[in-house]
């Protein structure tokens, strides 16, 4: 019995803390949530450089062939930063193709996603709030798709996208391709840059076994949201920590106030558990594949639920400045907010759940 | 990563199953025994084979194994499947630790045997009208009086009093001494003896679990202080956090947890289970996002403890974290049942004819608030968790407190 994390997986998010302390301090990260730039190229070739392009893909593939866990400790990692780009959708297409991917469609795409030579990421979601496998309409006929795929995280930036069509069916999509139109989202979380997808008559290739495959990315995805959730929501509360004790009111930092004390106590209670339940979900889909589609949804639901209650607090600790543009917290407030929406909103998953349990 | 036991350890439990299996529940004559007895026995069993009081040194009817957290999970869990005692509950179970680390030679001879087992009880005498969560400013007092202790005062939510042979207790020895934590000693004393008087209280639920106890010139034999004169403080102190822990663990909190998708699951509203309305539905997966998160941080923890390691943070939150699913989960309970929530907690005629029965969900629910009290209050554990966890300042009014009067 071991549950808790080696020296390696330590390090893997130390090296990770680092990088973004150094390239993406909040200063930095304002200007990108502000900016027009659908990708910044420069802190995306960093993560690339730093190896997490290929976290989770096979060795032979040019990746370090590790597991859900380790790629949901990286997603801490960035969604304590609040980490702009688009690395969720390009972690998750690395997965989709490993499980669902031919030799060939592996040997082809695998070892230019994990150097980071191409940007690929999924378009999943439909109009009507459609992340289900089993609900999706885009169709295919002799190769060529046509349906509309919404909020797709770094479409306009992407090489590939894995696009879900209907029977759970996934498939490989070329940046270019004739009859696929982008249209960029204006979204709530700026550091993650949503995109409409319209495919018509667009040229597709299958993946060999991505039915198969699909409830699988689905459920590393809700593992890697509800990781980088929980990343947000400590992080959230170390701001409010660090905050309540600089300001000074009355004569004395507020964090000699018995309320704001226990506010931060409550709220510590509310973040701290949530981890081991993020590594429960990732180690379930690594080890325990008869509990992981329960865990997941269980995981992504809590915990998002909680960088929302995390995030919002905090903006209250902060009093005005909690309110501001200018302010830090606003940002994991909207990230806060996307987490709990994407891939599937917190009661859609709790329903799913009670499901899976034969409630 | 890796949440299996690895195949030492399943053998391990293997061990422990076929041990249950053999000695629990007793037979034969032994099965008519009171079940106080009964269980003593089965301990001395458990001991025998290592299983409990594994802390305790052989000398003084301990098992005395090397720390093994895991083995001991096991343990726990095996048990509880069996419904097999385990080690002795509160109070007793505070105070093994403390006699083991402070106690004299021949307190601990004296005492620990009969207490591993259970069968000796105690109960323990801290709070105070006037001393509850600032437990320091105890006020009863202890004299030295030709080679005994001397006892007046008074101490209240006394749990099992009323069944104690014994009493472990906080008493004020040196009222000059600077400081209240300064002039408190620790008193091992005997509960059957005229100078003490036990008046029940009654619960809010109508049972009667706890106690006031009044000491009028009740005595000890001087050699039944544990530690030095004005020590009490720190030695009562040293398993407190152990106590916290102990309350709403994670396998208590699971099985509460299974009862309560039982009721949903057996209770009809709107003429069909309540498990298949919407909204029970939605509060239940909430509920257990909040269980699982405790479950596991539980095994978080114990492969801290096994590695060595502090657990940080989330050492400090069990109690407030696992009594606050309580009341979730006692809400949700009393919802459930909907007119049911008009019962009495216990039927009435048997509470007062000293019976309990089975606990509803009212009973359930007007508990919950007993463990949110009992063990420092969850303002208490804020305080810990702030000051502790989160290094946050201390309380002003608790840096200035003085000495009693
Ligand atoms: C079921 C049960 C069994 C018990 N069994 C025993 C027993 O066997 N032996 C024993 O010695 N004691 C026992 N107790 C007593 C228990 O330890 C006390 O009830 C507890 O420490 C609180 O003390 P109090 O009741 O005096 O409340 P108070 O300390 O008066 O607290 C009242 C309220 O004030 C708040 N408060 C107090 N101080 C602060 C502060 N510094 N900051 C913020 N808020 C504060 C509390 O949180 C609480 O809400 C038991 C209690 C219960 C409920």
């Amino acid at each position: 019995m071991n549950f808790g994390l080696s020296e390696e997986q330590e390090l893997l998010q130390q090296t990770i803390d680092q990088f973004l302390a150094n390239e993406c301090p909040p200063a930095r990260l304002h200007e990108i949530f502000d900016g027009e730039e659908a990708l910044d190229a420069e802190l995306w070739r960093g993560l690339m450089e730093l190896g997490l392009g290929g976290l989770a893909i096979s060795e032979s593939h040019g990746g370090a062939g590790l597991e859900m866990v380790d790629l949901a400790l990286a997603c801490e990692v960035l969604g304590r930063h609040a980490a702009p780009g688009p690395y969720l959708g390009h972690a998750l297409a690395g997965v989709a193709i490993e499980l669902g991917g031919s030799d060939a469609q592996k040997e082809r795409w695998l070892p230019r996603l994990a150097a980071g030579d191409a940007l690929a990421t999924l378009a999943f979601a439909e109009p009507g709030g459609i992340w289900d496998p089993s609900q999706w309409r885009a169709a295919v006929r002799d190769g060529r798709v046509d349906g509309v795929k919404e909020h797709v995280l770094g479409g306009s930036a992407a090489d590939l996208w894995i696009v879900g069509c209907a029977g759970g069916d996934l498939a490989l999509v070329e940046r270019g391709a004739e009859g696929a139109a982008l249209e960029p989202f204006d979204g709530l979380d700026r550091s993650r840059r949503l995109d409409r997808l319209a495919l018509a008559g667009t040229p597709c290739e299958l993946l060999e076994r991505g039915a198969a495959a699909a409830q699988r990315v689905r459920d590393a995805a809700l593992c890697l949201l509800s990781a980088d959730a929980f990343g947000g929501a400590s992080r959230s509360l170390e701001m409010a920590v660090e905050f309540a004790q600089q300001r000074e009111q009355f004569g004395v930092t507020i964090a000699h106030f018995q309320a704001v004390k226990h506010q931060l106590a409550d709220l510590a209670s509310e973040v701290e558990p949530a981890r081991a339940l993020f590594w429960y979900a990732a180690h379930a889909w690594d080890a325990r594949p008869e509990q992981s589609e329960r865990a997941a949804a269980l995981a992504k639901a809590h915990v998002a639920e909680r960088f929302v209650h995390a995030a919002y607090e905090t903006a209250e600790i902060f009093g005005g400045i909690g309110v501001t543009w200018e302010g830090d917290i606003q940002i994991w407030l909207k990230r806060a907010l996307f987490d709990r929406v994407y891939f599937g909103d917190t009661e859609s998953h709790r329903e799913r759940a009670a499901r899976l349990a034969d409630w | 990563m890796d949440l299996r036991y690895g195949p030492e350890y399943e053998r391990f439990r293997q061990e422990v199953r076929e041990f249950l299996a053999e000695t629990w529940p007793l037979s034969g004559e032994e099965a008519k025994l009171e079940r106080v007895q009964q269980s003593a026995r089965f301990r001395k069993r458990a001991i025998a084979r290592g299983y409990l009081a594994r802390a305790v040194p052989r000398a003084y009817g301990g098992s005395e194994q090397p720390p093994d957290v895991l083995r001991a999970s096991i343990i726990r869990e095996e048990f509880a499947r069996a419904g097999a005692p385990l080690d002795v509950g509160a109070p007793a179970a505070q105070l093994i630790p403390t006699l083991v680390a402070h106690g004299t030679e021949e307190q601990k001879r004296a005492y620990l045997p009969g207490t591993v087992t259970g069968e000796l009880l105690w109960c323990q005498g801290y709070s105070e009208p006037g001393a509850g969560s600032d437990l320091a400013s105890v006020q009863t007092r202890a004299e030295l009086v030709d080679g005994e202790w001397v006892i007046h005062g008074q101490k209240i939510w006394t749990s099992y009093a009323h069944w104690a042979e014994m009493i472990y207790m906080l008493v004020r020895t040196e009222p000059a001494a600077a400081g209240k934590h300064a002039g408190l000693s620790y008193l091992l004393v005997d509960m059957q003896q005229p100078g003490i008087d036990v008046r029940p209280l009654k619960s809010l639920n109508g049972d009667s679990h706890f106690n006031e106890v009044f000491f009028d010139g009740a005595r000890a034999p001087a050699d039944r202080i544990v530690g030095r004169r004005g020590q009490g403080w720190n030695v009562s102190r040293s398993t407190l956090q152990a106590e916290r822990n102990a309350v709403a663990t994670a396998d208590t909190t699971l099985k509460q947890f299974s009862e309560l998708l039982e009721l949903a699951k057996s209770t009809r509203r709107n003429g069909r289970p309540a498990i298949e309305d919407p909204a029970v539905r939605q509060r239940l997966v909430e509920i257990e996002g909040y269980v699982t998160s405790h479950e596991y941080s539980s095994h978080r923890q114990l492969t801290c403890a096994a590695r060595g390691e502090s657990p940080g943070l989330i050492g400090t939150m069990n109690k407030l974290v696992g009594t606050d699913i309580a009341t979730r989960m006692a809400r949700l309970g009393l919802e459930i049942s909907a007119e049911g929530a008009l019962d009495a907690p216990y039927h009435h005629a048997e509470m007062l004819t000293g019976g309990s029965g089975e606990a509803n969900p009212v009973a359930r629910f007007l508990h919950s608030l007993s463990i949110r009290a009992g063990g420092g209050t969850s303002n208490i554990q804020r305080n810990i968790i702030g000051e502790r966890g989160l290094g946050l300042p201390r309380d002003f009014a608790v840096q200035k407190r003085k000495a009693p009067a």
